[in-house]
């Protein structure tokens, strides 16, 4: 490891553990300000409801998404949130631009730029969104718009995907029937698309290491 | 102090959070943009990426947005913009508000007026987002160290690897967008939307290699997005009636 990606994981560290403190201050200090701990009880009650899918999915996202974002671009996508809707593809999307493999130390950079200016304006425009409330909130909920943002993801995913797909189609084949096939014969598991992200990658991983064998990639 | 879901405190609270986030970004876009120049890439590039990824960021930071207002009638507006800048995303923050409020019996379409109900939502909110957070320094060494092993010993196999990473997250997207085919014709509406991305994004390339638009590679994206979600906008009305 280089002199800076050994600093940039120590950085990443500082940063994160920093973050994780902030994230539990903000309950701790509104709980102090206004004398009112919750009762346990209803705390693990509305934990049961979410907490053994999202805390899967929270394991699940760190294994896969690390190698693909590169160290700083990890650190600082899990704290800012928002991993595949906005950090991975913009990350992907700008290696790709670029023509730089993830694992590269070129990879590591451009990959931490993009998930930090996406963050940057993620930031920005929620500030500006918080602040003009009033103006934009009946925009944002009126009827007319809203089949744009329940479309945001087959939309995002749609341009990214034909061009990785383009691009290695042999080894897109068998993930993508799996996929299909899963989604049309079991629907329900729509909401929970972010565990089958692993499931994809090993079926990607087993064909592909299957053609690589066989000397088709 | 008099509990409000929207008071100058919790206000304070949230400003401090977006301040530490915006400090982190920062921090992380000038070390690599400077490592990126030591080690040869071209400035005009490192801008093109901040540019070029500043722009495909506006549309999904809007309907982020909207998760900040959809949940601010319940919660107001400081604890919905703090989660959705941190760590969260509008498919977790959501679900954890409703499963903390149907454990107190309360109904999500009223603002909070209890703070103990308030702090519930928070704790809860916050606590279900921890591994996220706590996971990556813990686990960093251990992947960053299997993806070398896998590397050192086969690059070819390293770069599939690499590959194969991707375009599963890619095809469980892409796949998704089936669940509700069954449905109906409105439940074509998501693949029809991947579909006009696909093929905006496919017509962006062809332009770009034949008339050499290298311009237009910084925005393909953005534009397939975009003109596929005005499509979505125009669509939806006339299948759904």
């Amino acid at each position: 490891m280089n002199n800076y990606l050994k600093k940039t994981d120590i950085y990443g560290k500082i940063w994160i553990w920093t973050a994780a403190l902030v994230v539990i201050m903000v309950p701790v200090a509104v709980c102090v300000a206004y004398n009112a701990w919750p009762p346990i009880t209803a705390v693990l009650k509305g934990l049961l409801g979410v907490a053994p899918m999202f805390w899967t999915v929270g394991v699940i996202e760190v294994i896969t998404y690390t190698p693909m974002l590169g160290t700083g671009g990890t650190y600082l996508a899990f704290v800012t949130g928002n991993l595949t809707s906005i950090k991975a593809p913009a990350a992907l999307n700008a290696m790709e631009n670029l023509g730089v493999k993830a694992d590269s130390e070129e990879g590591e950079v451009v990959s931490t730029i993009a998930i930090a200016t996406s963050s940057i304006v993620t930031t920005l425009i929620i500030l500006l969104g918080v602040c003009l409330l009033a103006v934009i909130s009946p925009i944002l909920n009126s009827p007319a718009l809203q089949p744009a943002f329940d479309n945001i993801l087959p939309a995002l995913f749609g341009g990214l995907g034909v061009v990785y797909i383009s691009k290695n189609w042999k080894l897109s084949i068998a993930p993508l029937v799996f996929m299909i096939v899963l989604f049309l014969l079991v629907p329900s598991l729509a909401g929970s698309v972010g565990v089958l992200v692993p499931v994809g990658i090993i079926i990607t991983l087993a064909a592909g290491r299957f053609m690589y064998k066989k000397g088709w990639l | 102090m008099n509990f409000n879901v929207n008071s100058s405190f919790l206000y304070i609270i949230a400003v401090c959070v977006i301040i530490f986030v915006l400090a982190q970004s920062v921090f992380f876009l000038v070390r690599a943009y400077r490592r990126g120049k030591e080690i040869g890439m071209s400035p005009a590039k490192l801008r093109k990426t901040i540019f070029s990824t500043s722009i495909f960021t506006i549309a999904p930071a809007i309907s982020i947005l909207l998760g900040v207002v959809t949940l601010s009638k319940f919660l107001g507006i400081p604890l919905p913009w703090i989660r959705m800048s941190v760590i969260g995303a509008l498919t977790y923050e959501l679900p954890a508000a409703e499963s903390a409020a149907s454990a107190l019996g309360v109904s999500m379409s009223e603002t909070i007026t209890d703070p103990a109900v308030y702090t519930t939502v928070a704790w809860v909110m916050t606590i279900g987002i921890i591994p996220s957070i706590i996971l990556p320094p813990i686990l960093m060494k251990k992947i960053k160290g299997g993806m070398l092993k896998v590397k050192s010993k086969d690059a070819k196999w390293g770069d599939i690897f690499m590959t194969s990473l991707f375009l599963g997250m890619i095809s469980a997207f892409l796949g998704v967008v089936f669940a509700h085919v069954r449905e109906g014709l409105a439940g074509f509406i998501p693949l029809f939307v991947l579909l006009v991305s696909a093929a905006i994004m496919g017509i962006c390339g062809l332009l770009i290699k034949k008339f050499n638009l290298k311009w237009l590679e910084t925005y393909a994206l953005s534009i397939s997005m975009v003109g596929a979600l005005v499509f979505a906008v125009l669509i939806t009305p006339v299948i759904v009636g």
